[in-house]
C-alpha cells in the first residue's frame, strides 16, 4: 500500500479513542497503514482542513457530518461515515448553586432526567419573576448532539432553549473555566470535562446523556464521498484498523494501556485516571466524592456501537428542523440518512453486529415523546410544542 | 465606501493582531476592533456589529463565532462563512495561512477580497518572523554548545581554542553529524566522567 500516512484530524477528546489506539499501538500498522493524528482546536477547523482535503479522515461531530453533506450553514461537501468512534459519552455538569436549586425544586429523584427537567422549569420561573438573568448552558457547537441532548431534556420539562435560558458554544477546554467563574451555570460536554469539573468542586454532574438517549451517536469517522470511492483500499484497512483498536479499548484488561495512551502529552494530555474512569463508566458525580456507574456511558467497541445507524442519522435531522437549522424536506432526510454507512462497515469489517441486548427497540431509547420512527419524522416533530421553525420552510 | 466596513479581529497572540490591524489601517480601513480576550466573545462581537470578523485557526473559540449563523433572537444580522462553493482556493489559502474569515449576509466578496488577501500576507509574514525568530534562537543555543565543548577540549587536551574547533569539526565530518551534536556528546561525556 502506499506509504504515504493518512492525515486525520482529531479533537482532544475521550472518543478519538479508537484513532488514537489504531496509530498508537500497531493496529493501524498491522493493516499497512501509516497515520498521521493531528490535534486541532475547533470543530471548524476539522470540518474545513476535511473539506478542503488537508485531512483525509476526521474525528467529528455526528451532526457536523450530516450539516455538511446537506450544506447546512456551510458550505455542502459530501461526507461519509463507514464507522461510529463513539456512542455516547456526554454528560450534562451544573454548578453547586444550580444543582441545590434543582433538588429543591425536584418532585423526585433528581437522577431521574423527567424529574430534572421540571424542576429547572420550576427553576427558570422562579429566576424570572425574582428578576434575575436567564441560566446560561455551554455546549460545543450549534451542530452537535450536545446541543440537541441540552435541547431535547429541558422541553421536556416544558423549557424553551431559545426563549427561557441562554444556550451559548464554548469550546471544551473553556468548559470547566466558565463554570468556575460563572460565564455558566451549566454545561454538556464529552468526556473528560465533566469528571475534570467535579475533580476540582465546582460541578456536579446531573445526567449521563445515556440517561436522556439510550442510544445516540456521537463521534463518528468522516470522509469526504470522493476521496473514498478513489481510495478503497485505504479505506479498508482503516476501518479495519479500527475496527479492532475499538475491540480492544473495552477489555478490561487494557485499560490501563488506553488510558495510558490517551492520557499522552499530544494526544488528550490529562491524566491517565480521568481517562480510566470514563473508560469503565464509573463517574464520580459530586465534589464529595459520589460515584454514579453506566454500562452505557461511553461506548466505543462493545454493544455494535462502531457500526453506523441510520436511524440515528434520521434522529439527528430531526433535531436539525426542530430547532429551526434545517427545512423539513424528505430528500434532504433521506440524504442524511444516506450519510451513514453500515453496508461500508459490514463489507470491510465482515461483521454484522447482532442487536446488543437491552438496546432500545427504536434504536434511540429516548425518556420523553413516542418511540422514534424514521419512516414518520413528521409524527416524530408533531408532538412537541416547543419547537422552532426554519426559514423558508 | 469600503474603507468604512467594520473589521474585528479576534487573535489571542497581540503582535499578530497588531501587525494585522497595521496592515489594514495603512489599506484605509479605520474601523478595527482588537480582541485578545476571548471571555463573552459573542455578546462583544455584537455589540461593535461588524462587517467583518477576521480569526486565528490556532483559536478554539472558532467555534463560538459559528453560533453567529444560528438563528437567535440576539443575532441582529446574519452572518455567513466568507467562503462559498466557488472560492476553494482562498480557503485553502486563508487555512494554510492560519486565519478564517466571516463577513455579513450580503457584503459582495469583491469588497472582501482585499481585507482576505491582507490577511493572509499578514499572516504568512508573521509566520516567516517567527521562524527566524527560532532559526535565530536555535543558531545561538548551538553557538553557546559549540563553546563549552570546545572549552572542554581546550582543558582536557591542552589544545588552543581554533585545534580545539577544528578536533569537533574533523569528528562532525568523520561521523556525518553536525557540528553542534558532536560538542553536546563531548558535554555529556566530560559530565558523565567528572
Amino acid at each position: 500500500m502506499n506509504a504515504d500516512p493518512l492525515r486525520i484530524g482529531f479533537i482532544p477528546l475521550c472518543d478519538a479513542a479508537a484513532l488514537i489506539v489504531a496509530a498508537d499501538h500497531g493496529f493501524a500498522a498491522a493493516e499497512g497503514l501509516s497515520i498521521e493524528l493531528v490535534r486541532e482546536v475547533s470543530w471548524s477547523n476539522v470540518r474545513d482542513k476535511l473539506n478542503i482535503g488537508l485531512f483525509d479522515a476526521a474525528h467529528l461531530l455526528a451532526p457536523v457530518a450530516i450539516a455538511s453533506s446537506l450544506g447546512l450553514g456551510h458550505v455542502q461537501v459530501p461526507l461519509i461515515v463507514p464507522f461510529n468512534l463513539g456512542v455516547n459519552g456526554n454528560a450534562i455538569t451544573v454548578s453547586p448553586a444550580l444543582h441545590a436549586a434543582l433538588a429543591g425544586a425536584a418532585e423526585g429523584e433528581l437522577t431521574d432526567p423527567a424529574v430534572s427537567a421540571r424542576a429547572l422549569a420550576q427553576v427558570v420561573a422562579r429566576r424570572r419573576e425574582a428578576g434575575q438573568a436567564p441560566l446560561t448552558f455551554g455546549m460545543t457547537f450549534p451542530f452537535s448532539t450536545h446541543n440537541y441532548q441540552l435541547r431535547f431534556w429541558m422541553a421536556a420539562g416544558g423549557v424553551d432553549p431559545d426563549e427561557d435560558v441562554r444556550l451559548v458554544v464554548l469550546p471544551p477546554p473553556y468548559m470547566v473555566e466558565s463554570l468556575k467563574n460563572g460565564h455558566v451555570d451549566a454545561f454538556c460536554v464529552g468526556a473528560p470535562w465533566n469528571s475534570v469539573a467535579v475533580d476540582l468542586g465546582i460541578g456536579h454532574i446531573l445526567h449521563f446523556v445515556s440517561e436522556i438517549l439510550t442510544r445516540a451517536v456521537e463521534k463518528v469517522l468522516a470522509l469526504r464521498a470522493p476521496w473514498a470511492e478513489a481510495h478503497p483500499d485505504k479505506l479498508a484497512a482503516l476501518v479495519r484498523a479500527l475496527d479492532r483498536a475499538a475491540a480492544f479499548i473495552e477489555a478490561p484488561a487494557n485499560h490501563d494501556t488506553v488510558a495510558a495512551l490517551l492520557a499522552a502529552p499530544h494526544r488528550l494530555d490529562v491524566p491517565a485516571e480521568v481517562v480510566r474512569r470514563t473508560l469503565v463508566g464509573r463517574l464520580k458525580v459530586t465534589p464529595d466524592g459520589a460515584v454514579r456507574a453506566s454500562d452505557g456511558y461511553l461506548l466505543v467497541g462493545r454493544a455494535g456501537a462502531p457500526r453506523p445507524d441510520p436511524v440515528q442519522a434520521a434522529w439527528l435531522y430531526a433535531q436539525m428542523v426542530r430547532w429551526g437549522q434545517a427545512p423539513m424536506r424528505p430528500h434532504l432526510l433521506a440524504a442524511a440518512q444516506a450519510v451513514f454507512r453500515p453496508d461500508l462497515y459490514e463489507a470491510l469489517t465482515g461483521r454484522i453486529p447482532e442487536t446488543p441486548v437491552g438496546a432500545p427497540a427504536d434504536g434511540i431509547g429516548a425518556f420523553a415523546g413516542g418511540p422514534f420512527d424514521p419512516a414518520d419524522v413528521a409524527g416524530h416533530l408533531a408532538q412537541w410544542s416547543i419547537a422552532r421553525k426554519a426559514p423558508g420552510s | 465606501m469600503d474603507t468604512f466596513l467594520k473589521i474585528v479581529i479576534v487573535d489571542e497572540n497581540p503582535i499578530r493582531a497588531a501587525i494585522l490591524e497595521d496592515g489594514l489601517r495603512e489599506a484605509g480601513y479605520v474601523q478595527v476592533v482588537r480582541f485578545e480576550e476571548m471571555t463573552n466573545l459573542l455578546a462583544r462581537i455584537y455589540a461593535v456589529d461588524p462587517d467583518v470578523v477576521l480569526i486565528d485557526l490556532e483559536n478554539p473559540s472558532r467555534d463560538v463565532l459559528e453560533q453567529m449563523f444560528q438563528v437567535s433572537r440576539v443575532v441582529k444580522r446574519p452572518i455567513a462563512m466568507f467562503v462559498d462553493q466557488s472560492d476553494a482556493d482562498s480557503i485553502r489559502a486563508a487555512v494554510d495561512a492560519g486565519v478564517s474569515a466571516y463577513i455579513v449576509d450580503g457584503l459582495k466578496k469583491e469588497r472582501v477580497k482585499p481585507i482576505l488577501d491582507m490577511c493572509i500576507s499578514r499572516f504568512n509574514a508573521f509566520a516567516r518572523l517567527q521562524d527566524e525568530l527560532e532559526r535565530t534562537k536555535s543558531a545561538l543555543e548551538e553557538r553557546k554548545t559549540i563553546d563549552r565543548a570546545k572549552g572542554v577540549l581546550m582543558r582536557a587536551k591542552n589544545l588552543s581554542e581554533e585545534e580545539a574547533y577544528a578536533l569537533l569539526r574533523s569528528a562532525a565530518m568523520n561521523e556525518k553529524k553536525k557540528i553542534a551534536e558532536i560538542a553536546q556528546a563531548v558535554i555529556t561525556a566530560a559530565e558523565l566522567l567528572k
